[in-house]
């Protein structure tokens, strides 16, 4: 698993073109939404014309990367020595990040002209900077410290943003989820601090050399993986998630269920994967939890009355495809083609599900915001006047239900292949199953846009740009399916 | 030299019409229909190429790996061009019946481009060169019926497409388990392949025949097989044209062609009697067979009458599969062109009646020959075809199944095929005599449910041509089956590759 991650050593110098645009991925997204912040963009060429470089930049890591291969920086600061790396699995979820991040932003000036004007909007800017600057950073750092850093102001700036809509229930629901959060990362550092001073170790690499099974390892590895399951909303600890959403603002929800809940899950994979190789019960018992909340998950997604809720809940369930695949990635006895495949298939999955969801939620949000209604009932009809938003929606809930051509199919395929390899059958029901739950509420919605004798609303016009950038979105995911040898290649190069 | 350009243009020509409808604004009718229609003449067009290259020996091949040993995989082998021409002779036909049909209604630009999604995954799954590929395509086509199903919004038309979707979609999850455990135990595995699974049968014996139930199983809703046919006649609230081509044509084909591929080209004949399955097939296909037909005489409406029927003529596909020899396989392959031909338009006409003369119910049609000449006349065509009378194409079918029954000594199939046909005759004779014997409105008795004069002739052109052309071209199939290309000759070409494997 060690290599996988890319906590090994390289064996080229990173170029000046590297070590630049590393710089620029990591710091230009604050400088953007400080500048924001003073000068709130109006109109949404700007915003795309501010983003170019950050993407840029992601793009040279990405050419740095298939040259050269594993990139690692090492340095000191405080005192304290801090390690990047650049693998494949972290320059994925770099470019994702900051296309996904890139799409939020280019969504925003067209939400903020139509929704009443709201004195602290021009805040949502800075903190979008930093969630996507700490992102970067999570998938990047080897370190302990570096990461409970990047995931705390990560964590922070999130529940900002969920704060920014100014809706009391917004207010509620937030503060619950700071409470949480921080409660989750109190966890998380109790188990670091455990980890550190038994070990003494902070570069994950060294740990990985010194760590050895006992009740010290495993106590630190429940309070990490506790807290970061509260973080990442992992079943049972998932019931803050939809209010957060329920009155947030489009692209901070997008962003939100896209990433943010994943980047915990990603430093609970890569610890875990230090601290527990090869253990039994751990991942089993996150896999049982993983088919509970896909079942769940479809359950609540399927009796929900507002759309938001319905698409917040579907996280819940798709997160379970993510938890039921780490007995194959950590597990015991399992042959080295399905782990191969389960590996793939995790992270086409959480990319897959990355893109689908953020489209989902700018289509949900545009059907709101045309509309004013935000229950299922209210926006039964609405086929006939949003056919765009509604095709958008749908195409994201393909990839969701993992039904050809998207990345949640080419992923589900993959895991079910490798599950089937190594005969988990109640893991291969799961996920069977989870498709036609996935339908079942997908559909549910679908059936009433598609009713005739639904009273007609009134229309708020909205950019068609809003539209567009959803749809490209949901395409990337039907993309991602289609052409997934190319990033799954990456996963594989540099590393080796 | 393979063109690999011609089954992705295929594809993609249908593809780009649904694109650019959707992206049309709803009023620009007039753009509409031309790119419908240059696109369904473009389509035939490249499948009459690619059957060129077919005879010629030299089969046009598009692949790109997709993730490690699974490649996406287009061919135009003679099998896939077969269903190909079928579904775009008949795209072209439907089309021009469905822009007279749905003729100032609301949602045409929705009902468009899903329509030409339908038919590139039609395609897509004609052309797919492995059972990944035709996974692919053939849940696309699941996704893209669902809306035409609910096309009119109503509550019946709503909890239609959610019936539709319980079942298909359950399909396709068995369909999707059963490809899994077909891909782990074998690795890929082409339809271009000419050794079969032969090689696993001594390890994996039972493991195959489950996979063979699991896909099969999984088509068989599809192909609407009892006890899995009960979403079709439910269906059937759809717009006529959407019941024509794709309940009559493609959805349930596709169900049918999927269970001719696993056979033929993924087991092997010899595999699949050697299993067993092929008798187990064989007596599901004879009850859906008289199944379907008795329930049809019990409808007193047209299409439920029509949509049971459909559910036993596609067994007679699956029969002729079934049947161990080369005749059976010739006349399954044949009965997939003519029953489509046939039934679409049997629904072309229902339709007609519907919108005419707003029939809906079998004894409302008393004397609507002498109202309507040429659309009972085509009906009465499409409906002796569908009886088997010589020399219609139905004929055709039913001899070479009973031949094929003979050779593999399945005898009680012969009783089936003869019982089916007086069941068909059941059914569909008491419709002919109200059209042209019994004295109705036309005669000055009563009048219709609601009369519209929707033409000159005796409806709107679009209506009555696609009928007329789809009932001449059944008659050819049946008075010049021994003509090159006709459906029968495309049959024997097909068998016979398969048989000299």
């Amino acid at each position: 698993m060690m290599w996988r991650f890319g906590l090994a050593d390289s064996t080229f110098e990173p170029l000046l073109t590297s070590h630049w645009a590393l710089a620029i991925a990591l710091c230009l997204p604050l400088v953007l939404g400080g500048l924001a912040a003073v000068w709130p963009p109006k109109r949404m060429w700007v915003v795309a014309l501010a983003c170019a470089p950050l993407l840029t930049s992601g793009l040279l890591l990405l050419v740095d990367f298939t040259q050269i291969g594993l990139l690692r920086w090492q340095g000191e600061v405080l005192g304290v020595s801090i390690g990047l790396r650049l693998n494949g699995v972290s320059i994925l979820l770099l470019l994702l990040t900051q296309w996904l991040g890139a799409a939020s932003a280019l969504y925003t000036p067209g939400l903020l002209n139509v929704s009443p004007p709201e004195r602290l909007a021009r805040w949502l800017w800075p903190l979008m900077g930093v969630v996507v600057s700490a992102l970067s950073l999570v998938w990047l750092a080897t370190d302990l410290i570096t990461l409970y850093l990047a995931l705390e102001l990560m964590g922070l700036a999130a529940v900002g943003m969920l704060l920014l809509s100014g809706k009391t229930p917004a207010l509620f629901a937030s503060m619950r989820y700071l409470l949480l959060t921080l409660v989750g990362s109190l966890a998380y550092l109790l188990g670091v601090a455990l980890l550190l001073g038994y070990w003494g170790q902070v570069d994950l690499a060294g740990l990985a050399q010194v760590v050895e099974p006992g009740p010290v390892t495993w106590v630190a590895a429940a309070l990490i993986g506790g807290g970061l399951a509260l973080k990442a909303a992992l079943f049972p600890l998932h019931a803050w998630l939809s209010p957060v959403h329920a009155s947030a603002w489009t692209p901070v929800s997008a962003l939100h269920a896209g990433l943010v809940v994943k980047a915990s899950l990603f430093v609970l994979l890569q610890l875990w994967s230090i601290l527990l190789p090869d253990t039994f019960w751990a991942p089993r018992l996150v896999a049982w939890m993983g088919m509970l909340a896909i079942i769940w998950g479809g359950l609540i997604a399927w009796r929900a009355e507002s759309l938001k809720t319905l698409v917040a809940s579907s996280t819940v369930a798709q997160l379970g495809y993510l938890m039921v695949v780490f007995p194959l990635l950590l597990g015991p006895n399992v042959g080295p083609l399905a782990k191969a495949l389960a590996w793939e298939g995790f992270w086409l999955q959480l990319m897959g599900h990355a893109l689908a969801k953020a489209a989902m939620f700018l289509a949900a949000g545009n059907l709101i915001l045309a509309t004013g209604e935000t229950t299922l009932k209210g926006l039964a009809g609405c086929s006939r006047k949003l056919p765009l938003s509604l095709l958008v929606f749908g195409i994201a809930s393909v990839t969701l239900m993992g039904l050809p051509p998207s990345a949640g199919f080419t992923a589900k395929w993959l895991l079910l292949q490798a599950m089937v390899i190594s005969q988990q059958w109640w893991a291969v029901a799961a996920l069977l199953i989870g498709t036609l739950l996935t339908a079942a509420y997908v559909f549910r919605f679908f059936r009433y846009s598609f009713m005739e004798t639904a009273p007609r609303h009134h229309y708020q016009p909205l950019s068609p740009g809003m539209d567009i950038i959803a749809l490209c979105l949901a395409l990337a995911a039907f993309v991602l399916g289609l052409l997934a040898h190319f990033p799954l290649e990456l996963l594989h190069g540099g590393s080796l | 030299m393979n063109a690999a350009w011609l089954p992705l243009t295929a594809i993609a020509a249908s593809l780009l019409a649904a694109v650019i409808i959707f992206s049309l604004p709803e009023e620009s009718r007039r753009l509409r229909t031309s790119i419908n229609l240059l696109a369904a003449v473009i389509k035939i067009t490249l499948v009459t190429l690619m059957i060129q290259r077919v005879v010629a020996g030299d089969e046009a091949i598009f692949s790109f790996q997709i993730v490690g040993n699974i490649d996406f995989v287009l061919r135009a082998d003679a099998l896939g061009v077969m269903f190909a021409g079928l579904s775009s002779l008949l795209w072209l036909c439907t089309t021009v019946y469905a822009i007279g049909y749905l003729e100032g209604t609301a949602n045409r630009k929705r009902f468009f481009g899903f329509f030409s999604l339908c038919v590139a995954s039609t395609l897509g799954i004609a052309l797919a060169g492995n059972l990944f590929t035709f996974l692919i395509f053939y849940e696309m086509l699941t996704l893209s019926t669902y809306p035409l199903v609910v096309h009119s919004g109503t509550d019946k038309a709503l909890n239609a497409g959610r019936i539709y979707l319980r079942y298909t979609l359950t399909a396709g999850v068995v369909l999707l388990f059963g490809v899994v455990l077909l891909y782990s135990v074998t690795g890929e595995h082409s339809f271009a392949s000419e050794r079969g699974l032969g090689d696993y049968l001594g390890d994996h014996r039972t493991l195959l025949t489950f996979i063979f139930a699991l896909l099969v199983g999984g088509f068989a809703v599809k192909a609407a097989m009892v006890p899995l046919h009960g979403w079709l006649p439910r269906a059937m609230v759809a717009p006529a044209p959407v019941s024509a081509l794709l309940h009559a044509v493609a959805v349930v084909k596709a169900g049918a062609f999927g269970i001719l591929r696993v056979i033929y080209d993924l087991y092997g004949i010899e595999l699949s009697v050697e299993l067993g399955v092929t008798t187990a097939l064989a007596v599901a296909a004879c009850i859906t067979i008289i199944y379907g037909s008795v329930r049809a005489i019990a409808q007193h409406e047209l299409k439920p009458r029509l949509a049971f029927s459909t559910i036993s003529q596609v067994s007679y596909i699956v029969l002729g599969v079934s049947l161990f020899g080369p005749f059976g396989t010739i006349g399954a392959l044949a009965h997939l062109l003519h029953q489509g031909l046939m039934k679409v338009t049997l629904f072309f006409c229902a339709g007609i009646y519907a919108e005419e003369l707003g029939i809906h119910r079998i004894d409302e049609m008393d004397g609507a020959g002498k109202r309507m000449p040429l659309t009972s006349l085509a009906f009465t065509v499409g409906a002796l075809g569908m009886i088997g009378l010589p020399p219609f194409a139905g004929f055709i079918t039913k001899w070479y199944l009973g031949i094929g029954a003979i050779q593999a000594e399945m005898y009680w199939v012969i009783a089936v095929l003869v019982a089916s046909s007086a069941l068909n005759a059941a059914y569909f004779l008491p419709i002919v005599y109200r059209l042209w014997f019994r004295v109705g409105p036309a005669h000055g008795h009563g009048s219709w449910p609601n009369e519209q004069r929707l033409g000159r002739l005796e409806t709107h052109g679009w209506l009555l041509w696609p009928a007329v052309f789809t009932a001449v071209i059944s008659l050819a199939a049946g008075l010049l089956a021994g003509l090159p290309f006709s459906p029968l000759d495309w049959a024997t070409r097909v068998a016979v590759g398969e048989y000299l494997q």
